[in-house]
């Protein structure tokens, strides 16, 4: 495994508004390690996206940069494969074709046509989407949308796997169905993901590391949390499991206790962001 | 009861059903017909009273009576003059079989029929003009659109120049077309006829516009979501636009696509009446300057053959984007 395989370095952000721009990130470090899986967490509006955004080389940061495998990365590209959080696939395509205008992208000159479509088919039928291919995103549910647009994804073999909120907008049960999905995945592939989202659970089930951001605006790390738990991991056994509950509690006390109005308190984010400028980390409970 | 009678019960309740099923279905094309009909039958009552109350210069205003009876005889002319045109082909061959047989090596030719175009050859004629200047205008209006939606800079060139040509009225530009025309285009043995480039021009430029302000708001109003999408992809330009750009502009273009044939068509008219194309514009100049008690019979079947040629075009386009349109369910009117 690499160190610092992934690097978010110095980064700020400031968006011009019609009045004065407005910063919505500052000195925002960190540094991910080759088939890690990170989680983002925050607040709505304190600049979740907007990090994401800018490793995917979507926004240019205003100061800092990102540095992935030794090298700045300033623009899009397939090496850094984006979930959206609505799906984002192609309505006048289908499954198929949704896999393949990416996977055409990345393998066009390295494999033949046969093994494309070998290819395709494979990361359809890893997410259990293999039985739709040929029907238009309009015609399946959310969910199997939302897998799709993993398959997507990790059809490009990416370097890392971003994802916004990939589950927001599913019920609890097809969430739950897909986070076992891409757990499984990310094990037997060893991706390394970087992944928002608004659910204590997910974000402890999954990660590796829950990477807690202040409010913004100027909005940074907050605290780090990491997550020693045994992998496989299995979410009805965990359930009972002290460890995780303990680790479930630090992250809800870092949300609705240190953090807990948003936009309200830009003077103590400021202020806080300054005391600590670097990240903090918070070791593993004992509990554990 | 036996089994046998309840079976028989049931088929005879299937087939009630199905009689339900049958008159249900008859009474909704009734009803789906009967409003528009009604709609039709009050129409025809109020243009006959107020046509016989109406006496111009050349007679009573035609009532719906007399304008189908001009109908008719314009159906008639047609066929008579098409018999004549066969007649003169008959003639013109019988007399190259006579010469071919008294001398083998003669030169025969056979000349054209250079009778007075028909009502269908007018209608023909305004149909090929319009077709033409709306395929021009079709041809610069889509990549025009695409270009200044695509790139706000080009945008910002380019409309002051839509919004100042828009509002111009055909008749403005005509006299333009007609001279620019007429040096431009100098030719012995002319493959289009003069008049005919001067309508179609004509349509071309007062149609282009909705086309090109429809295109301009489908391709800048593309998902934010898929433009990142062809970002990550890193896309090419050819391939952007294909898989993207287009799909995502495709129910806008054709709504500027049909409001543009729509315009051409209202256009045509005046273009051909000033422009002397032998069309339906022209059919109508000539009948007024004819005045005869006839004429706004004649005039009248032109116009209500006007409208139903345009009320058919809007329908073909609409069947053109069902065809292409990705999204099956989508609701056209
Ligand atoms: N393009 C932009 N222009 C101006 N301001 C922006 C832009 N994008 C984001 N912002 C601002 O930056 C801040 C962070 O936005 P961001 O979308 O990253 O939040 P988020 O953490 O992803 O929120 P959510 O959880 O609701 O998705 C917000 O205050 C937002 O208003
Ligand atoms: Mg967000």
């Amino acid at each position: 495994m690499q160190k610092n395989y992934l690097e978010i370095s110095q980064v700020g952000i400031e968006f011009p508004t019609e009045a004065e721009p407005f910063r919505a990130l500052q000195n925002v470090n960190l540094s991910i390690q080759q088939g890690e899986f990170i989680s983002l967490i925050g607040h709505s509006g304190c600049g979740k996206s907007t990090v994401l955004n800018i490793i995917a080389g979507l926004y240019q940061a205003t100061e800092g940069g990102i540095i992935l495998e030794g090298r700045e990365v300033d623009e899009p590209g397939p090496d850094r494969a984006v979930v959206f959080q609505n799906h984002a696939l192609l309505p006048w395509l289908t499954v198929y074709q949704n896999v393949e205008l990416a996977v055409k992208c990345v393998f066009k000159k390295t494999k033949t046509k046969a093994e494309i479509r070998e290819w395709i088919e494979h990361n359809l039928k890893l997410v259990h989407m293999d039985h739709a291919m040929h029907k238009r995103p309009g015609e399946i549910s959310g969910g199997m949308k939302q897998r799709v647009g993993i398959a997507r994804c990790l059809a490009m073999q990416p370097k890392v796997l971003l994802m916004d909120e990939p589950f927001g907008a599913l019920d609890a049960l097809t969430r739950a169905h897909l986070q076992d999905s891409l757990m499984e995945i990310q094990h037997r592939l060893g991706n390394t993901v970087v992944m928002i989202t608004h659910d204590v659970d997910e974000a402890v089930l999954l990660s590796d590391r829950i990477v807690m951001m202040t409010n913004g605006p100027a909005a940074s790390i907050g605290e780090v949390l990491d997550i020693n738990l045994q992998r496989p991991r299995d979410r009805l056994s965990l359930a009972e499991d002290p460890a995780f509950n303990a680790y479930r509690q630090q992250v809800l006390r870092f949300l609705y206790e240190k953090q807990k109005n948003p936009a309200a308190k830009p003077k103590q984010v400021e202020s806080a962001s300054k005391s600590e400028p670097k990240t903090d980390k918070v070791s593993a409970p004992e509990a554990a | 009861m036996s089994t046998a009678t309840i079976t028989s019960k049931i088929a005879k309740l299937q087939s009630l059903i199905t009689v339900a099923n049958l008159l249900s279905a008859l009474e909704k094309t009734v009803k789906a017909a009967v409003l528009p009909l009604t709609g039709i039958v009050m129409f025809l009552f109020l243009w006959q009273a107020t046509a016989s109350n109406i006496v111009t210069s050349l007679g009573q205003f035609p009532g719906p009576g007399d304008v189908w009876n001009q109908s008719k005889i314009l159906i008639e002319e047609h066929h008579a003059e098409r018999e004549k045109a066969d007649a003169f082909y008959v003639r013109q061959e019988v007399r190259n079989a006579k010469k071919l047989a008294k001398n083998p090596d003669a030169k025969v030719k056979i000349r054209p029929y250079t009778g007075k175009a028909t009502y269908f050859d007018q209608i023909f004629t305004s149909l090929y003009t319009v077709a033409f200047g709306f395929l021009i205008a079709t041809l610069i209006a889509i990549p025009l659109g695409i270009a200044c939606g695509l790139s706000e800079k080009v945008y910002s060139a380019v409309n002051p120049i839509i919004q100042t040509f828009k509002p111009v009225s055909p008749l403005a530009w005509l006299p333009l077309v007609t001279m620019v025309v007429s040096a431009l285009y100098v030719s012995d043995d002319p493959y289009f006829e003069k008049a005919f480039l001067t309508s179609a021009f004509t349509v071309a430029l007062c149609c282009l516009w909705p086309t090109v302000v429809n295109t301009i708001v489908g391709v800048a109003s593309i998902d934010r979501d898929l433009i990142d999408v062809s970002r990550v992809l890193r896309l090419s330009w050819p391939v952007y636009i294909k898989t993207i750009v287009i799909p995502s502009a495709i129910p806008l273009i054709f709504t500027g696509l049909r409001l543009s044939l729509a315009t051409g068509w209202m256009v045509l008219i005046a273009a051909e009446m000033l422009a002397q194309n032998p069309g339906l514009g022209k059919f109508i100049w000539d009948e007024f300057q004819n005045g005869s008690s006839s004429s706004l019979g004649r005039i009248m079947v032109a116009v209500i053959t006007i409208g139903i040629i345009g009320f058919i075009l809007d329908r073909l386009m609409l069947a053109l984007q069902k065809r292409v349109s990705w999204d099956k369910q989508a609701i056209f009117r």
